[in-house]
C-alpha cells in the first residue's frame, strides 16, 4: 500500500485532470468524455507517479514512451499532459479549435508530450510494440506504456500485435486495457465482445494482470509486478465509463458527446466537491 | 552485340541492403514473411539480428515500423506491393504518413509482371494509392542501378518513402556513373515531336520506342521518371512546351499512376494532350509475365502507337 499522503496527492491530481478532461470537450463541444474519465487514473499514475519523463525535455532520447492506443481519450491525455506542465492547463480550452495543436486525436507532430499520432483503433498498439522493439534492438532501457479500449479489441491488428510482442519477447511493453464495458454502439457484449480478455491475452502468451483501473494501489502494485516480469504484460483494468460524473457514469450516450453548458457546471461542481471531499 | 544484363528489381532491393548494412549500422530490416520473395532474405542471411520478420501480419508490420521510426531510427518495411500498399494503406497513411516518420516501404512485385500469381497478387493501384498521402516520396526504379541508388537515397530521405520493386528481370539501363537524385526526372533520349515520359520497366521499352519512331521520321523524346511524388514538374513542362504532347507509360492503372501525375501538372500549367499507357482498369491475370506484358499492351510497340495518337491530337 501506498501512503496516504501520496495517495491523496494522486486523488487530487486525477481530479484536476478529470476538470480538465471536462473543460476540453465542453469547449470543444464534442469529444469523448466517457472513456477519457474512465483512464484517467492509471495515466495520472503514469505520468504523475511512475513514467521516467521530464516535462522540460518531452524529447530526451531515454525517457519512457506513451501510445495512447485508444486515441480517442485526447482530452485525458491533453489534460494529464497539461496538469504535468507539458503546456499551459489554460490551453485546453482550444481542445479541437481551429489554430489549435491539440488536434481530435494526439498528433506527435505538434503536441508537447506526445509520443505517437493515434486514433485510428488497433494500431496504436502496433506502434507501442515498434517503440519497445526499438529500445532492446538499439539497446535503451526505457519502457513502453500504452492503453488499449476494450472495443478497440475488436480490432483485429491488436491481435496481430499482441502475438508480435510475445514473438519478440518485448518486456519492456506493458497495454492497460480500459475495461469500461461500453463502446459507441451499445455495451461490448450487445456489439462484438473480445470478452474474456484476461484468458485471450494469456492465450497469446502475454502475463496478464486485473486489477480496479481506479485504484492506485492496484494500479501500482501490478507496476511493480510488470518489473519483474519477462513477458509483455497486459493490465486489465476494470473500470467505470464516465467515471467521477455521476450522469455520465456507465451512460453509453457519454461515449462521444459533449456536456452543455449547464451539465459543464454540475460536472465542475461535482469534481470541486470530491476534491473538497479529499 | 554482347548480352544485355538483366536484373530484377527486388533483387536490386536486397543487394542494396546488404550493402548498406555493411555501412551503417542504423536501421532494421522488417518483412511480412516474404523474405525469400522480396530479397530481404539476402540481408537476413547477412545481418540476422538486424532483420524482424513480423509474420503473415502486414497491417501490424507497418505500424510497428512506425513506432521504431517515432523512436528516431530508421526502418525497411518489406511485403508485396499488394499488402504493402493495399492491404496497410491505412496503416501507412495514419501511423506513418500523417506524423510523417522516415519510413522505408520496400514494395516488391508490383504490377502485372508478377506473372503466374494472378490478379490477386498484380497491384496495379499502390503508385495511386500511395501518391494520395500527404509527404509521401513515391519511387518506381527503372533497372537495377536506379534501384540500388534509390535505396540508398531513401535512408537519408526526410520522411516516408515508398520504393517499388519488380519481381521479373529487367534489362539493367543505367551504368555505374549514373547518378540518381529523389524527384528529379532524366531526359534519356532527345527529341521534338513527341515525349515519352516512361517509369519502372517500361522505360526500357520506351527506349526502343524511341528508336522505332525513329525509323518512321519522327523523333521522341524519352524522360525517365523513378520519383512519381514529388513529380519533377520541371522537366514535364519543358517537355510540353517543346514538343507540345506526350504519351505516358508505366505499368500500372491508367488510373492515378503516372498518367494521372503527369496529366495533373501539364493540365494545369501548360495544356498539351496527355496519352496514358498503363493497364486499362482491368485486373490482370495468371500467365508468363513476358506474355502479360504482350497481352495488356505494355510494350515498345504500343508505345509506339500511342505516340502516334498524341502526334494527332497536337494542334
Amino acid at each position: 500500500m501506498m501512503d496516504k499522503i501520496k495517495k491523496t496527492e494522486l486523488m487530487k491530481k486525477a481530479l484536476d485532470v478529470r476538470m480538465g478532461i471536462i473543460e476540453g470537450v465542453h469547449a470543444a463541444k464534442s469529444g469523448h468524455p466517457g472513456g477519457s474519465l474512465s483512464c484517467a487514473d492509471i495515466l495520472t499514475y503514469l505520468y504523475f507517479e511512475y513514467m521516467k519523463i521530464d516535462p522540460k525535455n518531452p524529447k530526451a532520447e531515454d525517457r519512457d514512451r506513451f501510445v495512447l492506443s485508444k486515441g480517442h481519450a485526447a482530452p485525458a491525455l491533453y489534460s494529464v499532459l497539461a496538469n504535468r506542465g507539458y503546456f499551459p492547463v489554460e490551453d485546453l480550452k482550444t481542445l479541437r479549435h481551429i489554430g489549435s495543436v491539440l488536434q481530435g486525436h494526439p498528433d506527435m507532430k505538434h503536441i508537447p508530450g506526445v509520443d505517437m499520432s493515434s486514433g485510428s483503433l488497433g494500431q496504436g498498439i502496433s506502434t507501442a510494440c515498434g517503440m519497445a522493439l526499438s529500445a532492446k534492438h538499439f539497446g535503451n532501457d526505457y519502457r513502453v506504456f500504452t492503453i488499449l479500449g476494450d472495443g478497440e479489441l475488436e480490432e483485429g491488428q491488436v491481435w496481430e500485435a499482441a502475438m508480435f510482442a510475445a514473438n519478440k519477447n518485448l518486456s519492456n511493453l506493458v497495454a492497460f486495457v480500459d475495461f469500461n464495458n461500453l463502446q459507441i454502439d451499445g455495451t461490448i457484449d450487445e456489439v462484438n465482445s473480445a470478452k474474456p480478455i484476461d484468458k485471450k491475452f494469456e492465450a497469446f502468451n502475454w502475463h496478464v494482470i486485473t486489477i480496479n483501473g481506479h485504484d492506485f494501489d492496484e494500479i501500482e502494485a501490478a507496476l511493480k509486478e510488470a518489473e519483474t516480469v519477462d513477458k509483455p504484460v497486459a493490465i486489465v483494468a476494470n473500470t467505470v465509463k464516465g467515471k467521477g460524473v455521476s450522469f455520465m457514469e456507465n451512460k453509453v450516450s457519454w461515449h462521444g458527446s459533449a456536456p452543455n453548458d449547464e451539465q459543464y457546471e454540475e460536472a465542475l461542481a461535482e469534481l470541486k466537491a470530491q476534491y473538497e471531499e479529499i | 552485340m554482347s548480352e544485355i544484363k538483366t536484373v530484377a528489381t527486388r533483387a536490386s532491393y536486397g543487394k542494396a541492403l546488404v550493402e548498406l548494412g555493411k555501412k551503417r549500422d542504423d536501421f532494421i530490416v522488417l518483412d511480412a514473411d516474404l523474405a525469400a520473395a522480396t530479397q530481404t532474405g539476402m540481408f537476413k542471411k547477412e545481418f540476422p539480428e538486424r532483420f524482424y520478420d513480423c509474420g503473415i501480419a502486414e497491417q501490424n508490420m507497418i505500424s510497428i515500423a512506425a513506432g521504431v521510426a517515432a523512436t528516431g531510427k530508421k526502418v525497411f518495411a518489406s511485403s508485396f506491393a499488394m499488402f504493402a500498399a493495399g492491404r496497410a494503406f491505412e496503416q501507412v497513411r495514419n501511423s506513418i504518413g500523417y506524423p510523417h516518420l522516415n519510413v522505408i516501404i520496400g514494395a516488391t512485385h508490383a504490377g502485372i509482371s508478377v506473372g503466374e500469381d494472378g490478379a490477386t497478387h498484380q497491384c496495379n493501384e499502390d503508385i495511386a494509392l500511395m501518391r494520395t498521402i500527404p509527404g509521401m516520396t513515391v519511387i518506381n526504379p527503372a533497372d537495377d542501378t536506379e534501384a540500388r541508388l534509390a535505396v540508398e537515397a531513401a535512408l537519408d530521405a526526410d520522411g516516408p518513402v515508398y520504393i517499388r520493386f519488380g519481381r521479373l528481370a529487367v534489362p539493367v539501363i543505367f551504368g555505374d556513373d549514373y547518378k540518381f537524385e529523389i524527384g528529379k526526372g532524366v531526359e534519356m533520349r532527345e527529341g521534338s515531336d513527341v515525349t515519352i515520359v516512361a517509369t519502372g520497366l517500361m522505360v526500357n521499352e520506351a527506349l526502343q520506342a524511341h528508336d522505332m519512331l525513329k525509323a518512321e521520321g519522327i523523333s521522341a523524346r524519352v524522360i525517365n521518371i523513378a520519383t512519381i511524388k514529388p513529380l519533377d514538374k520541371e522537366i514535364i513542362l519543358k517537355a510540353a512546351r517543346e514538343t507540345g504532347t506526350i504519351v505516358t507509360a508505366e505499368e500500372h492503372s491508367v488510373v492515378g499512376g503516372l498518367g494521372s501525375a503527369v496529366s495533373d501538372v501539364v493540365c494545369e500549367e501548360y495544356p498539351v494532350p496527355v496519352v496514358k499507357l498503363g493497364v486499362n482498369d482491368v485486373f490482370g491475370h495468371s500467365g508468363p509475365a513476358v506474355k502479360l506484358l504482350d497481352e495488356f499492351g505494355l510494350r515498345a510497340v504500343n508505345i509506339v502507337e500511342k505516340a502516334k495518337q498524341a502526334l494527332a491530337l497536337k494542334k
